[in-house]
């Protein structure tokens, strides 16, 4: 046994060897489908991984509001008018489950620092804002109460202002010029990273104050462009959203026949929106990923049956000058799995380094799906042993001359 | 092999038809024919007449339809395609009208693919296929493919790898079909040897009777039948 399995796996490299061309494409049938698979599936899950990470930064709790309709890639608020500090305050006092609520103005102002200048987008808010949306500090401080009341020229930055203007230098302390003013950095917040709703690194926070009083004036009292709410641990959110609607559709004077100009949304539902798109593009992904898959097989296919007639001419050689059947389908099965197999590893590898280098620049986290490999792996080699061996186990039944005879 | 008159092939009313239905075609209608062993046999006879037909089955590379057919006193009939195989492994050589070399496959490797399955080491394997490839005069043609190597090139490459394993019984299929006489002769000669000095038991299909009087015994086959059987001297020995 050993013996014939040794003798078969020599006769099946030399045949490797003697049809090079043909093993070349069947190997590369499965390596172009295995690696697209794989790589596709990996994508995509780093991508849903890397949203999922984001909504749990975000926290559970978050509830927001914004003028115009809809959140996410289809909101639209042209034309729609903002809120006012008193709307804030109105929440804060007649809604319970409010733990806290931060108005938000934003602004996007050029930046400088000494001979670094970029456009960032500036929030002006209050002090709860940090807490509500979960920022820590990597070093500095929050803003306080007395900076806001104040209106103090002091900004917290994040990170990727941070990196941009200041590289490697400590930001902390130094003076930076947004828009007309001069405001010192006092703060630098912890990164949070990107993915799905942008680069929330690229940000300046500052007091509201500040930025109505030195940050190109105060237009009109409707600035308030954005609520962050956080609501209590139990809070009941069908409950809250439809509280914080009521008393805004009353403060805005909408007629009860017209729709809400303003969206309250929560976690929950950015979740929602974010990871149907996510599975939708996982889906469309593996679509993709099994065309690429099928059209591998195809390509095996196609190959193994062209080499029918002479594959089955060789079996009768074979057989008739004394191999046993089951000695010829050793030789086709391994031949079959070595294809497949090294097909299938370097597949395997390639997608790999292509998602080492792609999931960095797509900036998802890389994540070695054992799972999807195996089953991509599982298919090559389904693929080569079915159409590989099923023409030469029909070839070693016949009698040696019938598949000497065969056209 | 001790007695020199004990029997070797039995066939006792051998028929074989081809398809089935309206389209069946008998080519073999009844052959009896007994043959000992280090018998040297020419079988001659028209074209189409049925002589590769009782060729294959008596290599055992086809099954006849009715019948009966005995080597060495073992009812082939009965054996099933394992022990087939191995009697064509470890006994029968053949040579087939249409050489059946692998293709894109050295000569060499050709001549060695029936030992590979009789599991000799790989040095020794060598050796034997080229003194094989020697014997029937490519020694300098070891490495070239079927499609770089001439018809009787080919067939003499078919023969090497034939008598490469030593068969106790050898079938060959118009063996000089594409070899100028020169290398007939030779050819001839190779066999002859074979028969006299190992004691093979040669079968050989051809039309040419100078080829056929290399052996004792002539059979002829006409329309699937033996017409007759005649044994004879030699004259061509030399
Ligand atoms: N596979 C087959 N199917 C149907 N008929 C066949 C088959 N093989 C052979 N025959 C027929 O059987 C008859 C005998 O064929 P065979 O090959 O034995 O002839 P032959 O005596 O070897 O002829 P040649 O001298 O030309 O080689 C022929 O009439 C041929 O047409
Ligand atoms: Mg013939």
């Amino acid at each position: 046994m050993l013996i014939m399995l040794t003798n078969a796996f020599l006769i099946a490299l030399r045949e490797i060897k003697r049809n090079l061309t043909r093993a070349f494409l069947t190997v590369l049938g499965i390596i172009i489908g295995v690696a697209a698979v794989v790589t596709m599936v990996t994508l995509g899950e780093g991508t849903t991984a890397a949203v999922k990470n984001q909504i749990s930064d975000l926290g559970s709790n978050l509830v927001m509001v914004r003028p115009g309709s809809g959140f996410g890639p289809r909101a639209s608020s042209a034309g729609v008018p903002n809120f006012t500090e008193s709307d804030v305050t109105a929440i804060a006092e007649q809604i319970s489950g409010v733990a806290a609520i931060a108005p938000v103005r934003t602004a996007s102002l050029s930046t400088i620092y000494l001979q670094e200048a970029r456009n960032t987008s500036i929030i002006g808010t209050t002090v709860d804002y940090f807490s509500i949306n979960k920022w820590s500090l990597a070093s500095g401080r929050f803003f306080t109460e007395a900076d806001a009341r104040t209106g103090e020229a002091v900004a917290v930055i994040g990170n990727t202002v941070k990196t941009e203007l200041f590289g490697s230098e400590d930001p902390i302390g130094k003076k930076i010029r947004v828009g007309q003013a001069s405001l010192q950095v006092i703060g630098l917040l912890k990164a949070k990273g990107q993915a799905g709703m942008g680069d929330q690194d690229d940000t300046i926070v500052v007091p509201l104050t500040t930025m109505q009083r030195r940050l190109g004036g105060r237009t009109s009292s409707r600035d308030v462009s954005q609520m962050s709410i956080s609501a209590e641990d139990d809070y009941n959110s069908d409950l809250l959203i439809s509280e914080i609607s009521s008393l805004l559709r009353q403060r805005r004077n909408i007629q009860s026949n017209q729709d809400d100009n303003f969206t309250v949304f929560d976690t929950r539902q950015i979740a929602e929106t974010l990871s149907s798109s996510t599975e939708l593009m996982t889906m469309l992904l593996s679509a993709v990923a099994g065309v690429s898959l099928l059209v591998g097989g195809i390509g095996i296919m196609n190959i193994m049956l062209v080499s029918v007639t002479e594959r089955t001419r060789e079996i009768g050689i074979r057989l008739a000058i004394g191999a046993t059947a089951k000695e010829v389908l050793w030789q086709f099965l391994v031949e079959a799995l070595t294809l497949s197999c090294v097909g299938g590893m370097i597949g395997i590898g390639l997608a790999l380094v292509f998602c080492q280098v792609l999931a960095p620049l797509i900036q998802i986290p890389f994540s070695f799906n054992l799972e999807i490999n195996l089953i991509a792996f599982a298919f090559s080699a389904i693929v080569g042993i079915v159409f590989g061996f099923a023409p030469a186990r029909r070839a070693s039944k016949l009698d040696p001359i019938d598949a000497l005879r065969h056209e | 092999m001790s007695t020199p008159t004990s029997t070797l092939i039995e066939l006792n009313n051998l028929t074989k038809t081809y398809g089935q239905g309206s389209a069946a075609f008998q080519a073999l209608k009844g052959i009896n024919l007994k043959i000992d062993k280090g018998e040297f046999v020419s079988i001659m006879g028209p074209s189409g007449s049925g002589k590769s037909t009782l060729m294959n089955l008596l290599g055992c590379l086809d099954r006849p339809t009715t019948g009966a057919y005995r080597y060495e006193g073992i009812a082939v009939e009965s054996l099933n395609s394992v022990q087939r195989s191995l009697l064509r492994r470890y006994a029968l050589g053949f040579i087939f009208q249409g050489f059946n070399l692998l293709a894109r496959t050295s000569a060499i490797e050709n001549v060695e693919l029936p030992l590979l399955y009789r599991g000799i080491k790989r040095a020794e394997r060598h050796e034997m296929a080229r003194r094989a490839l020697a014997q029937v005069g490519l020694p300098d043609k070891e490495r070239n493919t079927p499609a770089e190597l001439s018809g009787g090139q080919q067939q003499r490459v078919a023969i090497a790898r034939a008598i490469v394993t030593n068969p106790s019984t050898l079938f060959a299929d118009e063996p000089t079909g594409n070899l100028d006489s020169q290398t007939t002769c030779e050819i001839m000669e190779l066999l002859t040897q074979l028969n006299s000095e190992r004691g093979i038991t040669i079968l050989m299909v051809t039309h040419e009777d100078d080829v056929a009087q290399y052996a004792k015994r002539t059979v002829r086959v006409i329309d699937g039948l033996i017409d007759h059987d005649q044994t004879h001297h030699r004259i061509a020995a030399q």
